[in-house]
């Protein structure tokens, strides 16, 4: 999609030039131009006020005098502040020094429900339905719901405000219901009131209600009904088994851990010290960890992970700790008879990206490179990471000579790779013995006689 | 300075006009001077409605943001807190409440704005702690559908696809119907509506039952809209997981656009002036406003990031050669005629600066690597290609722990491309998310199955190859220079939602039948009747305009596929864009996962 790169960067880069260019003409102090501070707010808009105002209101109740310009962009007075709206760093010492803790008594004196006759948001007068009432309330009225008593009415009440879609009067009628009516028979009627049960569930959670909340999940569970978003499915459960296991490992490890490190007796621990303690970590984060300080211990089999994941996470770890042999014996299989053959369930090519991300030493690095199969992938890894015999080999099992030829060049001079190259280029005789073997291969690869 | 609303085909300067009225009609119901104590979240959304100035003329003398503790020492006669109806801010405005120095005097008199509505739980949560009587003024301010553009609405409301998805809760589909009964009080009643989804169809009832019930609705504005398109987000859930490749689509997918807003790593953008500079480059992220204010945005914002390179240095060559100008002014009227152009020119230049600034930023990662790979697996997915298998690159880059949302929002895409994974494949991306990225993400993807986004294919059947081929989903041909298709948004994947609206305008929907029954929920046609006087005798040429809202959200990509078709030549329909909120494929995929608490030993 984007291929056109370089058509691209360079209109880009000519689009800058002009614009650099014009700097120096235009002189920047035009008032035109709307006024926008620093950070972009225009100035005027209501963020920016809000950094205004309260910085003025600040720095008089710090009690000296303004240092800070009123309406200037700039923030300097204020230390780590300049883009936040917080002003707790400025606030926060004055408040904890001068205020006393208040006694419930002080919350009646200073919050006196009195202010407002009750007559202007209650409406006792008239005798609503249900539908009328759910609508009233959608326009803001206030009404008392008191006046439903009988578990029919309830209900009706309850429908209506499903059906109107608002959770507001939703939730204020489940309010009203879960005050007046017992919680068996609340929750019998809400069982076949899905929606009415998740605002309720949801008013629970908000609230912070746990018992209720426990209660009516119980309730649900024993119907057998959805329990709306504890375990849901035995795939689940399986997880939170291996979730649990995980954990049970690792408070084992975190353990002996701690105690080793603290004893400073093992090596590994002193030269790698721990960066944080492995409980709670994800699966494949414990993984690493032993791999990294328990390789050669039995405990690595306790985790159960699929073959990918492992090999992935066990080269990351012995390569960070330069355990070449360690990641030689990763890929190593045997078969029956003895032979021993280099496997990467993952491809080569990713265990190279993964050695080179560890700073691998070439001659590491040039065994992998030449062990993946594309050969044009191979080629690539190999010129990138400077493998130059796997590039030549490469090249001349191509029987390609112009590109060999071309190569020469990039090779440092009078090195062995040079020679190397100028071996194969110029040994034409072995070269078309090369050639002819190369032609009876294929030819009896294709099966012609 | 709100021009740009006006420039559309609908004027939304009155929309604005009506909130402002509002607003102003509140803060003159608290007499004498103010301070305004603020839900920082609100201050966004607000700030596309007034600016401080509309505030200052109503004595407000000074804003705070909302935070526990004891409110500022403010020499004010009210203190009014605008806040979203939330417990947890009731919490905060009980303890400002509490902590009042009643001893002063004058005492401050205290009100509560609710935006968007009065709630009365909080009412209720405010009485348990006893300060509800505290508060002499408890209103709502109805902040339904704030002009974002000349043909751009948002509710903001970030949680509306997990309220209706997830929970079962309707509200923000409420507010949606309240919003579209303002708008039909403005713009007059809209007589055609059509629908796509099970959210959808709850609007439109909504919206019918509030005109019979309010009959006062009834008004006598002739029509500016024809007809409203609701579509649900479900059913199209594959658009939003896709990479926009839009300038304006990359600039959110990077950096993330916030009611008009970006913040932008500030090293590209240098002092102006030199000398000046270099002691102290800025360290906080430059802030800039993107609309259709900014005449160079509008004209590259829509473009294939592909085919900006070229409309910036083409600008800036006409730029350049009209600085030259300079030189060839001789006589005083010329030089005059110069200078009076200078403060256009200067914006032309700053605008110029900016964007390419910006360009080379998202440069930087559109040519990189990772994003290439990931977007040849996404367009993979979407043209069909694999997507039954395990994908090896999803499991590289779970093997090299990039972000989750990033692995969620690929394996999502598969999903949605191949109606649900094999059980085996879903089962096994479970599995590795949980065992790289923690087990306590079990409850997001619980979240996103329930969602739909990630199932197994229960049916056996995959019905996507169908409504791409019916559809044309999927174009090999396309042309990011000068389109000829709104495919070009996603560089060949046409968003469903759009050819939806696209198919309706013409020919129909009729046409469409058998695929529209594979996309969840039901598809309806509903009408308004008109008084006879109102009803539109059309011009012949004369385009219709056709509000289509995104219930659930909406991407930027979405928006630049539907002003493309309005400026179609002989398209015949103009588009203006509504939606729930706008987001992206990563602030969606957040919006499902399930906040994590800290482990409790």
């Amino acid at each position: 999609t984007f291929d056109d790169e370089d058509d691209e960067l360079s209109q880009l880069k000519e689009s800058k030039r002009a614009v650099n260019s014009l700097r120096d003409i235009v002189d920047d102090d035009d008032d035109d131009l709307e006024r926008v501070s620093w950070s972009g707010e225009p100035v005027g808009s209501i963020s920016w006020s809000i950094k205004e105002t309260a910085s003025s209101s600040a720095s008089s109740l710090e009690g000296r005098d303004s240092s800070l310009q009123k309406g200037s962009s700039s923030y300097t007075g204020f230390p780590k502040q300049a883009s936040s709206y917080s002003l707790s760093s400025l606030f926060k010492g004055e408040f904890c020094l001068s205020l006393p803790a208040l006694s419930d008594t002080g919350v009646k004196n200073y919050a006196p429900e009195l202010r407002r006759p009750k007559a202007e948001y209650k409406d006792y007068s008239s005798d609503w339905s249900p539908k009328d009432t759910v609508r009233r309330m959608q326009r803001g009225k206030v009404c008392s719901l008191e006046r439903f008593r009988s578990l029919q009415d309830k209900l009706v009440l309850l429908d209506e405000a499903v059906a109107g879609h608002d959770g507001n009067i939703i939730t204020a009628v489940l309010i009203f219901l879960k005050r007046t009516l017992r919680k068996e028979i609340l929750f019998r009627e809400l069982e076949v009131r899905q929606v009415a049960l998740c605002h309720l569930i949801h008013f629970l959670k908000e609230t912070g209600e746990q018992k209720l909340l426990l209660d009516l999940l119980r309730f649900l569970d024993r119907t057998e009904e959805v329990a709306l978003y504890c375990v849901k499915s035995s795939e689940d459960t399986s997880h939170i088994q291996d979730h649990y296991t995980l954990l049970e490992r690792q408070i084992i490890i975190e353990a002996n851990d701690r105690h080793l490190e603290t004893a400073g007796q093992s090596e590994i621990f002193r030269k790698y010290p721990r960066k944080a303690s492995i409980l709670n970590m994800p699966l494949v984060t414990t993984l690493f960890y032993s791999c990294f300080y328990h390789y050669t211990e039995a405990e690595l089999s306790a985790l159960q992970i699929p073959d990918k994941q492992y090999v992935l996470t066990a080269l990351a770890a012995r390569a960070k700790l330069r355990a070449w042999n360690d990641v030689d014996a990763l890929f190593t299989t045997k078969n029956w008879l003895g032979y021993t053959k280099k496997k990467a369930p993952i491809g080569f090519h990713r265990v190279v990206e993964i050695l080179q991300r560890n700073n691998a030493p070439v001659q590491v690095l040039q065994e992998y490179v030449r062990l993946v199969e594309d050969v044009e992938t191979r080629l690539n890894l190999a010129t990138k990471y400077k493998c130059h015999d796997v590039v030549i080999d490469t090249y001349r099992d191509l029987k390609d000579r112009i590109q060999l030829a071309a190569y020469r060049c990039k090779v440092e001079r009078g090195s062995a790779e040079e020679e190397k190259i100028d071996s194969i280029l110029n040994n034409t005789v072995r070269n078309t013995v090369y050639l002819l073997e190369t032609f009876i291969r294929d030819r009896h690869a294709l099966g012609v006689q | 300075m709100a021009a740009h609303l006006s420039s559309g085909r609908v004027n939304l300067t009155a929309l604005r006009e009506a909130g402002r009225r509002e607003l102003r009609e509140f803060l003159d119901k608290c007499a004498g001077s103010k301070a305004i104590v603020w839900d920082e979240y609100l201050t966004g959304p607000f700030g596309l409605i007034a600016q401080y100035s509309l505030l200052k003329e109503h004595e407000v003398e000074k804003m705070f943001t909302l935070k526990p503790g004891r409110l500022p020492q403010a020499d004010v006669k009210n203190i009014i807190f605008f806040v979203r109806p939330k417990l947890e801010l009731m919490d905060i405005i009980t303890d400002n409440v509490l902590r009042e120095d009643r001893g002063r005097s004058p005492q401050r008199d205290f009100h509560i704005l609710f935006v968007p509505r009065r709630s009365l739980l909080c009412e209720q949560w405010l009485k348990e702690q006893g300060v509800l009587g505290s508060f002499i003024h408890r209103e709502q301010y109805s902040l339904d559908l704030i002009p974002f553009d000349g043909d751009l609405l948002s509710m903001e409301s970030e949680n509306a696809f997990k309220e209706c998805y997830l929970e079962s809760d309707q509200t923000s589909l409420y507010h949606a119907a309240k919003g579209l009964m303002t708008l039909q009080a403005l713009y007059g009643t809209i007589p055609q509506i059509f629908g796509k989804g099970e959210c959808a169809r709850h609007v439109a009832n909504m919206m019918i039952r509030m005109k019979r019930e309010f009959p006062g609705s009834q008004n006598s504005i002739f029509p500016v809209f024809d007809t409203l398109l609701l579509l649900d987000r479900n059913v199209d859930l594959l658009t939003p997981l896709a990479t926009q490749l839009t300038y304006e689509g990359l600039i959110d997918e990077i950096y993330g656009i916030q009611n008009t807003y970006v913040k932008l790593p500030p090293e590209k953008f240098a002092p102006k002036k030199q000398g000046e500079g270099g002691k102290d480059l800025p360290t906080e992220p430059k802030k800039l406003q993107l609309n259709s204010a900014e005449e160079l945005y509008a004209e590259i914002r829509d473009k294939n990031f592909n085919a900006v390179g070229s409309v910036l240095s083409k600008k800036a060559k006409i730029i350049s050669a009209a600085f030259e100008e300079r030189h060839h002014a001789k006589t005083v009227g010329e030089i005059k005629q110069f200078v009076s152009q200078l403060p256009h020119m200067q914006a032309a230049r700053s605008s110029l600066a900016n964007h390419t600034s910006i360009a080379e930023l998202i440069k930087d990662i559109t040519t990189s690597e990772d994003f290439f790979d990931n977007l040849t697996v996404e367009q993979e997915f979407m043209s069909g290609i694999d997507t039954d298998k395990v994908n090896n690159y999803i499991e590289d880059c779970i093997a090299q722990k990039h972000p989750l949302i990033k692995i969620l929002r690929l394996v999502c895409l598969q999903s949605v491309c191949n109606s649900g994974l094999k059980q085996k494949v879903l089962d096994h991306y479970k599995k590795e998310i949980l065992q790289t990225y923690g087990y306590e993400h079990i409850l997001t993807l619980n979240n996103l199955e329930k969602a739909g986004l990630l199932k197994s294919q229960t049916s056996g059947r995959n019905n996507y190859p169908t409504i791409r081929k019916t559809l044309r989903l999927w174009m090999d041909d396309v042309n990011e220079q000068n389109p000829n298709d709104i495919s070009y948004v996603y560089s060949g994947y046409a968003p469903l939602s759009v050819r939806l609206a696209q198919l309706l305008a013409r020919p129909g929907w009729r046409s469409i039948e058998e695929v529209l029954k594979m996309l969840p929920g039901p598809h309806f046609e509903e009408r308004q009747q008109l008084p006879t006087g109102l009803q539109k005798k059309r011009q012949h040429g004369e385009n219709r305009v056709t509000l289509v809202f995104f219930l659930g959200g909406v991407t930027y990509a979405e928006i630049a596929a539907l002003r493309f078709l309005s400026q179609m030549e002989d398209g015949g329909t103009e588009y203006v864009i509504a939606t729930t909120k706008l987001i992206n494929g990563t602030s969606w995929i957040k919006s499902l996962m399930e906040k994590l608490e800290p482990a409790p030993f």
